[in-house]
């Protein structure tokens, strides 16, 4: 009885925190509108140019635009061109839209190097080991990645045989589903030679989704949706596949067992299954890279849109404003799906063409 | 657009951070997550397979207690009958000790009643006969006091004796 009443009670607050919510969301639309009609005259809205410059690289950690000011946190920038290494603050550069030259080096506004540092004199890329945006995410995901299993490791360590607690007891049901349902079955009887790594890019890959999610400071870069990244991961796991293969892997790539005609004169079946040592990394990195990207993708259209709206009248932008933020919440819950689905798959993937490369030879 | 080529400076970092994370997890993480996972597991099935031993073994002591309730139950209902057949056995034999006993002793004084009784009649039957040829003598004596009384009696005793003869 009382508890129809609470939830009834609850469905009430749940109404009305919605009603103020929505009024919210239509102030949101005159912001936008206001603030897009006060700078109409300097500069047209460039949705594109603000969803790259959002999942793309950055020498900056570029947090909001105040009127004229840029609120950024500067990055180290680390580069060796022609006179040799340079190390230097990135504010030195200036800031989007305004770059300067330092040390003979500034960041190019067009062309194929775009947003890179080039040098002044040639316009060439010097050899570029910046601290950029994606490099502070991967340095933090990296330190959170050690602070968490460390200390989980001395847990273990230190009272193994205890119920598990904190956030012990949160990662281990999945350390243990994944070890257990899908490296020990994936992989084979070999398994114990690449566990450290299957776990790790997993954890690596999931807690980079995640953060990536985050709209600010720590989080927000566009990490795992960066090609270098899925592409240094699937070379990991083309590198252990191939180098950890047995005799049989490779006899059945050299001489696999078809019928001889589609092996002997010309060689299709071999170079069908020599094709097929490289399109399965290769997927797997543009898979995980595709799918973190395109995700990033939706949330900053379904956002841009309200200034696209905004655009064109104060009402159509109030209205699409709660459109887009319902769009965007909902986006990021299936966001949040496709951080622990694509971690799963790249690491299941990983496992299964590792295990494929320990068959035994047959009797 | 630089969205599909790796850039090197990110390459260089993810490569160093990445084999850096995985060497230290693949060595301090890992391995002992994993394995202290796996050493619980072990542990617990364990604990849980001696358990299920104690517990049998419980039962086999319960088991075997009751059987030895049982059967001192059972011994001692038949030594209470046994205790019970003695008890009687030896009543009843110290009945017919007591009987037999009786009844000799009661034999005992029947014989020597009967001797005593024997004896007294001997001795009455002496004694009557003393008095009784006591009193013959003095009646003969009476009797025969004249010589034809003494003659007669002898005639009559000679026929009679005679008598007897044919």
């Amino acid at each position: 009885m009382s508890q129809s009443i609470n939830t009834k009670k609850a469905s009430q607050a749940g109404k009305i925190v919605f009603g103020i919510l929505l009024v919210i969301l239509c102030f949101l639309g005159v912001a936008a509108f206001t603030s897009h009609s006060e700078s109409e005259a300097k500069e047209e809205l460039n949705i594109k140019e603000m969803i790259f410059g959002h999942i793309g690289d950055a020498y900056n950690w570029h947090i909001t635009t105040i009127g004229e000011k840029h609120i950024s946190i500067p990055l180290p920038c680390i580069v060796k061109g022609q006179n040799g290494w340079n190390f230097f603050c990135s504010s030195k550069l200036g800031h989007e839209g305004h770059y300067v030259e330092y040390n003979g080096y500034t960041i190019a506004e067009e062309g194929d190097n775009a947003g890179k540092i080039i040098e002044v004199a040639t316009g060439e890329r010097p050899l570029d080991i910046s601290i950029t945006k994606n490099v502070v995410s991967l340095l933090i995901s990296c330190t959170l990645l050690l602070i968490i299993f460390l200390s989980i490791a001395k847990k273990y360590k230190k009272n193994g045989f205890c119920k598990p607690t904190g956030l012990q007891a949160v990662l281990e049901p999945l350390i243990v589903s994944l070890h257990d349902d899908i490296i020990k079955p994936s992989v084979g009887k070999n398994y114990k030679k690449f566990t450290w790594y299957l776990l790790t890019v997993f954890f690596f890959i999931f807690i980079n989704n995640l953060l990536g999610i985050i709209p600010i400071f720590p989080g927000g870069a566009n990490l795992t949706g960066n090609i270098a990244i899925t592409f240094v991961l699937a070379a990991l796991t083309f590198l252990l596949t191939n180098l950890f293969g047995t005799k049989a892997y490779f006899k059945d790539i050299v001489w696999p067992n078809v019928p001889i005609g589609l092996k002997c004169p010309v060689p299709i079946m071999q170079f069908i299954e020599f094709l097929g040592i490289f399109t399965k990394p290769i997927a797997l990195c543009i898979r995980l890279f595709a799918n973190m990207f395109a995700g990033h993708v939706m949330v900053l259209v379904l956002v841009g849109l309200i200034f696209v709206f905004s655009q064109l009248s104060l009402v159509a932008g109030m209205g699409f404003s709660i459109v887009s933020v319902l769009l965007v919440v909902f986006m990021s819950l299936l966001e949040c799906l496709v951080c622990f689905i694509q971690a799963y798959v790249f690491m299941t993937l990983s496992a299964l063409f590792i295990g494929m490369a320990q068959v035994e030879e047959e009797e | 657009m630089s969205l599909l080529t790796p850039d090197p400076g990110l390459l260089f970092w993810m490569l160093l951070c990445f084999l850096i994370v995985a060497f230290i997890l693949g060595k301090w993480g890992w391995p002992a997550i994993v394995g202290m996972i796996e050493e619980r597991g072990n542990y617990i099935e364990e604990s849980l397979k001696k358990a299920d031993e104690a517990n049998a073994a419980l039962a086999n002591i319960k088991a075997e207690n009751e059987r030895l309730a049982a059967e001192a139950k059972n011994e001692r209902v038949a030594m209470l009958k046994e205790a019970t057949r003695l008890k009687e056995k030896i009543i009843d034999d110290a009945k017919t000790q007591a009987t037999a006993e009786a009844n000799k002793i009661i034999e005992n004084a029947k014989e020597s009643i009967q001797l005593e009784k024997d004896n007294a009649v001997k001795e009455i039957r002496s004694q009557v006969a003393e008095l009784s040829v006591n009193i013959a003598e003095r009646i003969i004596r009476g009797e025969l006091k004249t010589n034809e009384s003494q003659i007669d009696m002898i005639n009559k005793l000679l026929d009679e004796v005679n008598i007897a003869k044919s």
